[in-house]
């Protein structure tokens, strides 16, 4: 991704949260993202963000295995290695039911959650900027990305008449890179000093 | 004004003064600091039991099954009570977690971390009986359905053992990606509290590089929906399947149609039964009370009472049916091997532990009371334990032909294996309650504006006011 300027408000109370996304959205400013430590109900409706999709997916992944299952099992029975299993029918639909509704569920579970991590870019050694190190424990954490038009200090001033605490500006990637918690990244933080110079 | 409002008739769910950063506090603090003796103790014993489980089941691989007393009238015994009796248990997790989440029931936050990490154990432990009692283990893979030279032969799709196979599995599969993908914002706390260089990495892998972003958390949001939606059903099917093992067989005792629900049902008293044993020690050791009030016990025990009672009426719908169905082999292995007979003692064990003693919880009182429910817990796995072991042993031991009757007790091997398991169970699960969250932070945060004790004490401006004003300030809140 990119190294982007950021200037970051804190609020405590979503109540002086949902006001304030909504100035600032009003406001024009380019909202960055809204980091919350647990699921605030109607906020990505706030923010604007259109509904995910997900549930689409765990849908096509579940008939996929729906159709494994089943094509798998006739295709043994009928095709690859048809056997007199006491007499009974190549294609035992009713016993079937129980692998087929197994796999179902499995391909659903495991699609959906792959996807919902390659979509959010989760994976164990992925390293993302953390704005506020209290955006997991009980802050509200807004942050707008400035862009060319925007004047920073007009963004803070903006920002702590919406009511947001702890105002900051911040150089930061965006994005997502491999590296540790427990170390600053030599290669990350050389790509900010570019920026900066 | 918040948007959710609940009444003040509803008991707090969570209690004390609290805000979001307390519940942080107060939950994740166990895990940043030293454990205390009791956790060691505990966790070597369990260690212990774990060492002579695997020596137990070394001891079985190296000289044969046939260290096992069980025999040709009595080929499942332990191994496969210990099976049924360890998948049922995993069912409460699955249960908290999934279907009081379709449910809409408050009071899950507090406890579904900790019973999900049940269930996940619970699985580990069920999935090693079958295995193992195969005999020979290292031919375990071929049942698994993999192209091979011999032919290639398939597995029996048919087969209701194979159903198990799928059903075991996937149900543990998809228990650890829910179980998972819950705990990622929980790990992320963790991480970013950190004072020390190795809590940071460990966390920081952990927690997959999850920042709280309110895009993450709407997908978040619908994966956990969509994964309860499969839960319920599949928690279901998997102890369904189970039944199959037993019901499609033509064995006196085991052939009869009420086994799926019956099963489903002992499975979740006893899967809220081991969940009550865990928590109040728990709650008790990480001084967690304030999260796992008294409230979220009596409604447990309100399910336990309610699936102890169906358990009861399908006991009694079991010797109906026995007699009326006017068939001659059935009516003696109900009335006079399983209610009678020298194995007859474990069919009244599991009658009082089941039906009988579970009926204290009509009373509120019991029901709240912390030492009746820890003592129940422990009467009522018992009892779920014997109910396997006589659906298992008292329909086989007496078979068609008299001279094949035989009686069964287990060998030190059996013993041994049946402990290693308690010994894997718990040195999990004290791993987990030192390591893991065991109470989901994020879930108690997004419930305690509306359920917390501090804050419900807000809402009487609420109570008093019309029903019309409130839902114009709702329309107009944002």
């Amino acid at each position: 991704m990119a190294v982007k300027k950021f200037v970051v408000g804190l609020f405590d109370d979503e109540a002086v949260l949902f006001p304030a996304v909504k100035k600032v959205r009003t406001a024009g400013y380019k909202l960055h993202d809204v980091y919350t430590p647990f699921p605030v109900h109607g906020l990505d409706h706030a923010m604007g963000l259109r509904e995910t999709s997900l549930h689409t997916a765990g849908f096509i992944y579940g008939i996929t295995g729906t159709t494994t299952a089943l094509s798998f099992m006739s295709w043994v029975f009928n095709v690859d290695w048809p056997l007199n299993i006491g007499g009974k029918p190549h294609f035992p639909l009713p016993a079937f039911i129980p692998i087929t509704f197994e796999l179902t569920v499995l391909f659903a579970a495991v699609g959906m959650v792959m996807t919902f991590c390659y979509l959010c870019q989760l994976m164990p050694g992925v390293k993302k900027h953390i704005f506020h190190p209290r955006q997991t424990d009980d802050k509200f954490v807004m942050v707008i990305e400035l862009t060319e038009k925007t004047n920073a200090e007009e963004v803070k001033s903006f920002l702590a008449a919406a009511g947001a605490q702890d105002i900051n500006e911040q150089k930061a990637e965006a994005g997502w890179w491999f590296g540790r918690y427990d170390k600053d990244d030599e290669p990350y933080l050389r790509k900010i000093q570019t920026a900066n110079a | 004004m918040h948007l959710k409002y609940e009444s003040t008739l509803r008991e707090p769910l969570v209690d004390g003064v609290k805000d979001y950063h307390q519940v942080t506090e107060d939950i994740i603090s166990p895990i940043e600091g030293k454990p205390g003796k009791l956790w060691y103790v505990g966790f070597f014993i369990s260690l212990t039991l774990l060492g002579f489980g695997a020596f137990s089941v070394f001891w079985q691989i190296y000289f044969g099954v046939g260290v096992w007393n069980l025999n040709k009238t009595i080929g499942w015994g332990w191994d496969i009570t210990n099976f049924v009796w360890w998948v049922g248990i995993g069912h409460a997790g699955t249960l908290i977690s999934a279907i009081l989440l379709l449910f809409r029931q408050g009071w899950r936050t507090g406890v579904n971390r900790a019973a999900e990490a049940m269930t996940i154990f619970a699985v580990m432990c069920a999935g090693q009986f079958p295995i193992i009692h195969m005999g020979r283990v290292w031919m375990a893979f071929f049942i698994l359905p993999y192209p091979n030279t011999r032919g290639p032969v398939w597995v029996n799709f048919n087969s209701p053992l194979l159903w198990d196979v799928f059903a075991i599995s996937t149900y543990f599969t998809v228990s650890l990606l829910f179980w998972y993908s819950g705990l990622l914002p929980d790990f992320a706390t963790v991480r970013d509290r950190a004072k020390t260089k190795l809590r940071k990495l460990l966390y920081g892998v952990a927690a997959f590089g999850w920042t709280g972003s309110t895009k993450h958390w709407q997908r978040h949001e619908a994966l956990s929906l969509v994964l309860a939606g499969l839960s319920t059903p599949l928690v279901l099917s998997v102890h369904t399947i189970v039944s199959f093992d037993f019901a499609t067989s033509v064995i006196p005792g085991w052939h009869t149609t009420i086994f799926p629900p019956y099963f489903v049902a002992g499975a979740i008293f006893s899967g809220f039964a081991m969940v009550q044993t865990l928590l109040i020690i728990t709650r008790k050791v990480l001084h967690l009370e304030e999260y796992i009030t008294l409230g979220h016990m009596e409604a447990m025990n309100k399910v336990i009472v309610l699936t102890g009672s169906v358990v009861g009426c399908a006991y009694l719908t079991e010797l109906f049916m026995a007699w009326y169905g006017a068939n001659p082999y059935e009516f003696a292995t109900f009335f006079k091997y399983r209610a009678a007979g020298p194995l007859g003692w474990s069919y009244w064990i599991m009658m009082t532990c089941n039906v009988i003693t579970p009926q204290v919880f009509w009373f509120r009182k019991m029901r709240r009371n912390v030492m009746v429910t820890f003592v129940m817990s422990i009467i009522v796995n018992i009892g779920m334990w014997f109910e396997r072991f006589v659906i298992i042993c008292t329909s086989l031991y007496r078979d068609y032909l008299p001279s094949s009757w035989a009686y069964y007790r287990p060998s030190w091997p059996e013993v041994g294996f049946y402990m290693g398991t308690f010994g894997l169970f718990f040195t999990c699960f004290f791993l987990f309650a030192k390591y893991f969250p065991v109470i989901a932070v994020a879930e108690i945060k997004a419930v305690l504006k509306t359920s917390g004790e501090n804050y419900k004490e807000k809402m009487e401006v609420y109570e008093e006011e019309s029903a019309e004003k409130f839902a114009h300030d709702v329309a107009h809140a944002h």
